[in-house]
């Protein structure tokens, strides 16, 4: 509102997310504000349990907050109806989890053609944004490949490939590199800053390594629900020198 | 999503788990199948009724002692005060003079007995009638000769056999005419043999014996004698047409009543028939027969609906993760929605093909093993088609819903 909400692409204000446990109120996110601009690239990190993932599926529209207001591109989530949300999820937000969500039956192609399904995509076309998305990822000759026939970090990338089929403004990455070894995991991390800089998709990723986050211009650290600490990576890289 | 998507993501999802998909399909299959055949025999039925109707002969009304009960079987009567029809009643309905529009009238007197020759012997029904009856019943002969009216008058011992005890008790190849039987201990001499016509309303039309009415009546039987005159069991009326057969029934009426001597205010004590009134008849006791079938065959198809509920359910508690991707990638709830249904309806209907086959190759299979007539129409394909899609359809909706609603968090975390 008062500094120019709309021009930023992630505005999330006092986030709060209660899960009732029984009798006990388990406060998850306990009044987060983020604001994240256009072409951003930043990395959450935080103790287990300090509640990343639970704001990254509430920033991507997977989860909604109990308390709080969300806008993203200027549009207001709290007010969007399950279908809105789905069309939100399909067209704006492209997601990567730490174990890589693929289906297991259907080839890397099929799984990166699966979001183009429910955007209404004719089939033909899907098939050449599938092939072009998998080119991407330098996985175009793996393309008839199920995912138990690629290893950790191929099938990371099938997702990434996945995540970017529809154009999105943003990816939301939870721990993309947690199941990886790390050739494996840096390689991802180059894709990501590659997708930042060229096409200028907004990521957010969650990560509990400094040698990941500090492929990020910026970081965020929460804990217990709250953010206790947000800057710029350069900073910080002189904050882990000083120490 | 486009339809054709959904079928094609259904089919991929069955694929994955074939055994598992067959099993399922064999309930409807079954179920199906059992619906196709047993409304095959059903309808084989109805129309074997209403052949063996029209085969009885053409334009025919009948004359039976007593009120028929409304809504009971027509060979059922009630059995106050009836006066039994006679050979006088015949005679006066034949008389031009009395009614117009009768081509020719033919009495029958009928009991079952036994005809015997040498060590074999059959049960039977024994039929008494005047020469007539033969254009009138529609019989032909294949050998031999019918009753004339030489039999007739001097009572001869004369008889022409049903196909059905011709062939039990003559060999092939062995010449029947002139060859002596015994009807209830009476010889007889065989005249003529009857040419195959089946079953009939009054019950299998193949396994009688023709004999002579008068013999029957006084020498074989002993039949009551009426106001003087020799009674009868039945009398055939053969009209000149279809549209004069109300207006013989009133004239039969009339002259009965007066014959009869009932009071204005008394019922008849007999009854008037048109062969349509029976097929009717009949056609109603057959339709509800068949409805009997199909519901029964229903109930499996229900069963059958059943299991793929089940197993949709499994599938949808085992897709848990699958759904919160396809969720997480944009899929609306509907998408999911029309998925899972989608999915069910293209199981029954896979089955339900399966089971249109089956069916169809089980009522042949009744029709040469049982020689049971079977029909397969084209609107019991379509209402099982139909219904195992709706089956599809209803018990898919819940699992479908099911699997529609979760929360795309929860589907993901699933393990
Ligand atoms: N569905 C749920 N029901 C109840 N409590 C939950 C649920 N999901 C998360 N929580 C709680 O919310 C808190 C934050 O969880 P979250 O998954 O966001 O942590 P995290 O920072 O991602 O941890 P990790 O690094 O281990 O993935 C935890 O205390 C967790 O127990
Ligand atoms: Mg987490």
């Amino acid at each position: 509102m008062e500094e120019q909400p709309a021009q930023a692409l992630i505005d999330a204000r006092d986030l709060v997310k209660i899960y009732q446990m029984g009798s006990v109120q388990v406060c998850a996110l306990c009044g987060v504000s983020l604001q994240v601009q256009r072409g951003e690239m930043l990395a959450i990190m935080g103790a287990s349990g300090s509640g990343k993932s639970t704001l990254l599926n509430i920033l991507g529209c997977l989860d909604t907050p109990t308390r709080g207001r969300y806008y993203l591109d200027g549009i207001s989530v709290a007010e969007m109806n399950d279908d809105q949300l789905a069309y939100v999820r399909g067209r704006k937000i492209g997601f990567v989890f730490q174990n890589f969500n693929l289906l297991p039956r259907a080839t890397a192609l099929e799984n990166v053609e699966l979001p183009l399904i429910y955007s209404g995509v004719a089939p033909h076309k899907r098939r050449e944004l599938a092939l072009a998305a998998l080119e991407a990822v330098g996985l175009a000759d793996r393309m008839r490949h199920r995912p138990n026939e690629l290893s950790g970090g191929q099938q990371q990338r099938v997702a990434i490939a996945r995540a970017i089929v529809n154009q999105p403004a943003i990816i939301l990455a939870d721990e993309p590199t947690g199941n990886l070894d790390s050739r494996s995991g840096e390689e991802i991390m180059a894709i990501f800053q590659r997708l930042n800089a060229e096409r200028g998709i907004t990521i957010i990723l969650v990560t509990h390594e400094h040698d990941i986050a500090r492929h990020a211009q910026r970081i965020v650290r929460i804990a217990d629900g709250r953010i206790v600490d947000d800057r710029p990576v350069t900073s910080l890289a002189y904050a882990t020198a000083a120490t | 999503m486009p339809l054709l998507e959904s079928i094609r993501i259904a089919l991929n999802a069955l694929a994955v788990n074939k055994l598992r998909a067959a099993l399922t399909m064999l309930g409807i299959i079954i179920g199906v199948g059992a619906v196709i055949a047993l409304l095959s025999v059903g309808y084989g039925f109805e129309e074997y009724i209403a052949q063996q109707f029209s085969g009885l002969g053409s334009n025919l009304l009948f004359v039976f002692p007593g009120q028929l009960e409304p809504g009971s079987s027509p060979i059922r009567r009630t059995g106050q005060r009836v006066q039994p029809l006679t050979l006088g009643d015949a005679e006066a309905i034949a008389d031009p003079f009395q009614v117009s529009g009768v081509v020719a009238v033919a009495a029958e007197y009928s009991r079952n007995g036994t005809i015997v020759r040498g060590s074999r012997e059959l049960s039977t029904y024994i039929i008494g009638a005047p020469p007539q009856y033969q254009s009138v019943r529609n019989f032909n002969l294949t050998l031999g000769e019918f009753i004339n009216q030489e039999h007739v008058n001097a009572r001869s011992r004369v008889a022409v056999l049903g196909a059905q005890p011709a062939e039990r008790l003559f060999d092939e190849g062995e010449y029947p005419i002139g060859q002596t039987v015994k009807l209830n201990d009476i010889p007889f001499r065989v005249i003529g043999v009857l040419e195959e016509k089946g079953g009939g309303p009054f019950g299998n039309q193949d396994n009688i014996v023709i004999i002579p009415i008068s013999t029957a009546q006084t020498r074989l039987f002993r039949a009551p004698v009426v106001r003087g005159e020799l009674a009868v069991s039945l009398i055939f009326i053969q009209t000149v047409s279809q549209d004069v057969m109300d207006v013989v029934a009133d004239q039969v009426t009339e002259i009965l009543r007066e014959r009869h001597r009932i009071s204005f205010r008394d019922d008849d004590d007999f009854s008037i028939i048109s062969q349509s009134d029976l097929i009717k008849v009949f056609g109603d006791f057959t339709a509800v027969f068949t409805i009997v079938l199909g519901a029964i065959a229903g109930i499996s198809l229900v069963v059958g609906g059943i299991g793929i509920m089940n197993i949709m359910l499994v599938s949808v508690t085992e897709r848990t993760r699958e759904i919160g991707i396809r969720k997480a990638v944009g899929a609306r709830r509907r998408d999911i929605l029309l998925q899972f249904l989608v999915e069910a309806v293209v199981l029954a209907l896979i089955g339900g093909a399966q089971g249109v086959v089956f069916g169809y190759a089980c009522s042949v299979l009744v029709t040469q093993l049982a020689g049971i007539n079977t029909i397969v129409r084209l609107e019991a394909i379509l209402l099982a088609t139909i219904f195992s899609a709706a089956v599809g359809l209803f018990f898919g909706i819940y699992p479908a819903t099911r699997a529609a609603s979760l929360n795309p968090i929860d589907a993901l975390r699933y393990e």
